[in-house]
């Protein structure tokens, strides 16, 4: 079968890109800074993102280093307390939405076959909005880190409790990154709606790309709110307004409302991409065209909406009157069909496929798994009456772990391992990455499912220290043993791709056999992208421009340098 | 040894350019179908072990997987409502992750190579996404049904203690409940005994405890929850769900202590550096051993007001304290 080597092979609609290439007048460093181009500002977002991501999953280890043994004095009430605000924050925050931001910078364009962005200098302010961002809240731990708790429930949040700096740095943290957030929202909403290839329909766009659009609405939606919600918080703090002082008729139960009003559009706004990444990633990977991409579609926009009228799902032991509670949980319960529709589908698009396993296919795989585990205890919070004894314990702990690791952290692994070659031209390794994987895999489920058990037996969340005898010591030390083999499987990952940045096979143009319009140019992609763009005329153009190479040329088309399978699929 | 071929083999010639079926001899066939019906008897074993598991699992490992209970009718009730979502739980986890897992076994690309172009079936999407609905719909019901006897406090048991009658949020039909008036603070729990305890209590002479909250069992205790500082969340889990203490509001829960004991729980919402020494404890008692406790306690807590009283004067008269 592959008697010749892929990588002679060119796409016959060829790919003509050129490097462009110009004297360089300033050094490495400053191109990187004055760049608008949206490839470097992708690489740019992902390389700050996972730094976040080390400094979130240190703190996480801390608290877990804390929590392993009984009357554990290794850390202070009050640095648990900053610890954990600043891991919430830092892992929704400076973590997984700019890391969604990062992919969709560096993939949206590629993808829809458009040069750059709508605005790229816009898109150069949002990375460097978001870096400032980080960097006004990471400059707190030289003085007092907050500590009132990713939600900053006031009157914790407020002057009186909370009179240290490290509290203003968070509401300048929400409003600099949610700027940043905004304007990159604005911008892939702009850039999708425009500059989509010829061709490309509503129903031929990348399912990544729905989801991105998507992405955008909510943050559109849901960053104003919370931005006021700052602003009215610093107020009261500085100000000698009252909006969520009860001494002066102010309602701490406001904040909640509009906290969370951002706070689970947030949620989606978090795990959408990842659902994106899976359902290019799968069917790539099955051979298979995707299950039902009108329902992923649609159901992307279900969910969406739905997504701005559960929040008080989070406030239910807050006083709100039990009617209200009923509502909420029913809007709870609906969004969990749009959700099982997409797990459904991409069961099924794997049904009758021909699955290729490699690492990029099994954390998309291990997404599904655990996400299914994280829905389903969602369902569980969901009636209300049950969410009294779980809520605010280590069951939540556990439920929103198994979304947001599965939904996020395992496909934004899934998109490292599936993109990667695309983003530098070299293969990871894939048996350190399937390594990488099954640590992980093991390592997050032995962290989280034995949270569930501590949440039933009592222990809620947020404490630095707990007694012995309580029946949560074995759950607890198994959780933080857990959690070290999660931070390897991590590590493993972070070693992979350094070095492959150096010895990796080089990858060649496409080498996953994939469908969207990023494969169709070189890796890396030069400064322009493409010079001539495809027509579209399907949702995955690739395969049809395989399809049209092999009718013109009778050579069966394979992928660009390390498919290591038999090709005899379509 | 086609095992011991393998990895000589791979070694020669780079994987991505080695043609694919090279290396089927009729040996590496047979090891195939040897490695494959091996595969197969560890994949029906482990599944049969995994279900066995989970059938064995909720008699083994009860406070593994359900909530603390039995203090109360309303922490009972919401162990059974959280059980059967436990079970219908469990049924839609095996049919998910099963599905997956045979999908990813039987499909893979070593035992079907060739992948079925299918772009969707309508008829089996709707197929679904009314089953989803359907489950949430018994949810949606079994919910509903148990609710009332959640919320609403049922009558005092007959050897309970009756100590008074009020108008109240959550009223037992005859009326007769004991009320307790907890409040929340950095980093402590108060209680005061009796009708009337949100406001002028110490003028009305109640009795209060902190952080031990003594009541007689068989009887049922409506409780006012409110907060002096930040938002606190009262909370013993076999006593019932959790109930935020926010600032500015008063909240109501009850419970109805079915057997004597001691009841531990803790404050549930981030309320600062002593957030996790926020205990609380619920000690039951018999009625007549409740009366006599609040006999004593308010004994206590009279002797203690006349000596503070008496030190006032004292500090007063040499002028330390102004009026």
């Amino acid at each position: 079968m592959a008697t010749t080597v892929e990588r002679e092979l060119t796409p016959v609609p060829q790919v003509i890109a050129h490097k462009v290439v110009r004297a360089r007048t300033s050094k490495r460093w400053v191109d990187w800074v004055l760049t608008t181009d949206h490839k470097k500002i992708g690489i740019m977002y992902l390389v700050l993102t996972f730094v976040f991501f080390a400094l979130g999953g240190t703190e996480a280890l801390m608290m877990r280093l804390q929590l392993s043994e009984p009357n554990n004095t290794l850390l202070s009430s009050q640095i648990y307390n900053e610890l954990l605000t600043m891991h919430g924050t830092t892992m929704i925050f400076l973590f997984v939405v700019p890391c969604m931001a990062g992919f969709g910078n560096y993939f949206l364009p590629l993808m829809i076959g458009a040069r750059d962005m709508a605005f790229p200098r816009l898109n150069a302010l949002s990375f460097w909005l978001l870096l400032f961002g980080g960097i006004v809240f990471y400059i707190s731990i030289f003085y007092r880190p907050p500590y009132a708790g990713w939600w900053s429930y006031p009157p914790l949040s407020e002057a009186l409790y909370s009179p240290s700096g490290g509290q203003d740095a968070w509401i300048f943290l929400i409003h600099i990154t949610g700027i940043s957030s905004l304007v990159g929202a604005i911008n892939f909403y702009a850039t999708i709606v425009n500059m989509r290839a010829p061709g490309m329909g509503w129903s031929r766009i990348p399912l990544f790309v729905w989801t991105l659009l998507v992405y955008s609405i909510l943050l559109i939606i849901a960053l104003p709110v919370v931005a006021a919600a700052v602003t009215m918080l610093l107020a009261d703090r500085h100000f000698g307004t009252h909006f969520f002082d009860p001494t002066a008729h102010g309602s701490p139960v406001l904040w909640q409302h509009l906290f969370w009003f951002f706070g689970h559009p947030e949620v989606y706004i978090i795990v959408l991409p990842g659902f994106g990444i899976a359902s290019e990633v799968i069917p790539v990977f099955s051979r298979k065209p995707v299950f039902g991409y009108k329902a992923i579609a649609a159901s992307t926009a279900v969910i969406a909406f739905l997504a701005t009228l559960v929040w008080a799902h989070h406030m239910f032991a807050s006083p709100i009157p039990i009617v209200v509670l009923g509502f909420f949980m029913l809007s709870s319960f609906l969004i969990g069909v749009p959700t099982g529709v997409k797990i459904f589908n991409w069961i099924a698009t794997m049904w009758s496929g021909s699955i290729r396993l490699t690492t990029a296919m099994w954390f998309a795989i291990g997404f599904i798994a655990i996400f299914t585990v994280g829905g389903i205890t969602g369902i569980f919070l969901a009636v209300f009456p049950v969410d009294w004894q779980l809520n605010d314990t280590y069951f939540v702990v556990a439920h929103f772990h198994y979304t947001i690791i599965g939904g996020a952290v395992f496909t934004i692994f899934a998109g490292v391992y599936y993109w990667f070659p695309k983003m530098t031209g070299r293969m990871l390794n894939e048996k350190v990455g399937k390594l990488s994987f099954w640590v992980m895999f093991i390592g997050f489920n032995m962290t989280f499912f034995v949270q569930h058990a501590l949440g039933l037996s009592g222990m809620p969340r947020r404490i630095y220290t707990y007694a012995p005898g309580l029946g949560w010591s074995t759950y607890n030390m198994i959780s933080t043993i857990g959690s070290f083999i999660l931070g390897a499987g991590v590590v493993i990952t972070v070693i992979n791709v350094a070095r492959s940045l150096k010895v990796g096979a080089l990858a060649g143009p496409d080498p996953w056999k994939g469908n969207t319009l990023e494969w169709f140019t070189t890796s890396p992609p030069p400064v322009n992208n493409f010079d001539e763009i495809p027509r579209v005329r399907s949702a995955e153009p690739m395969r049809d421009i395989r399809r049209q190479i092999e009718r013109q040329t009778g050579v069966i088309q394979k992928t660009g340098g390390s498919e290591q399978f038999s090709r005899t699929g379509g | 040894m086609p095992l011991a071929l393998r990895p000589t083999f791979k070694a020669a010639i780079p994987r991505r350019l080695r043609p694919a079926r090279s290396a089927d001899g009729t040996e590496a066939a047979a090891s195939r179908a040897l490695r494959v019906r091996r595969r197969s008897t560890l994949l029906t074993v482990v599944p049969t072990v995994l279900l066995a598991s989970l059938i064995l699992a909720p008699a083994a490992m009860a406070s593994f997987f359900t909530p603390e209970s039995g203090g109360s009718p309303n922490a009972n009730q919401i162990d059974s409502l959280y059980k059967i979502i436990l079970y219908i739980a469990a049924f839609v986890f095996v049919c998910v992750e099963g599905a997956l897992v045979y999908a990813v076994w039987r499909f893979r690309a070593k035992r079907n190579p060739v992948a079925a172009q299918i772009h969707g079936n309508t008829r089996l999407e709707i197929t679904w996404t009314v089953a989803a609905c359907l489950i949430l719909v018994i949810l949606t019901v079994v919910t509903f049904i148990k609710l009332p006897s959640i919320i609403n406090a049922p009558n005092s048991g007959p050897g309970g203690a009756v100590l008074s009658a009020s108008l109240n949020e959550s009223v037992p039909p005859n009326g007769k409940k004991l009320t307790i008036c907890i409040q929340g603070r950095q980093y402590i729990w108060r209680y005061v005994y009796g009708s009337g305890c949100l406001t002028n209590y110490f003028q009305k002479q109640l009795p209060y405890s902190y952080t031990t909250m003594v009541v007689p069992v068989h009887t049922t205790v409506v409780l006012k929850i409110q907060s002096s500082d930040v938002i606190h969340s009262w909370w013993v889990p076999a006593l019932g769900g959790k109930v935020d203490a926010v600032p500015g509001y008063t909240t109501y829960t009850w419970f109805k202590p079915l057997h004597t004991g001691i009841f531990r729980g803790q404050c549930a919402q981030l309320c600062g550096v002593g957030h996790d020494a926020m205990v609380a404890f619920v000690k039951v008692v018999t009625p007549g051993q409740y009366q006599a406790w609040l006999t004593q306690q308010a004994q206590l807590i009279q002797a203690q007001n006349a000596q503070v009283i008496q030190l006032r004067q004292i500090l007063t008269s040499q002028g330390q304290l102004g009026n």
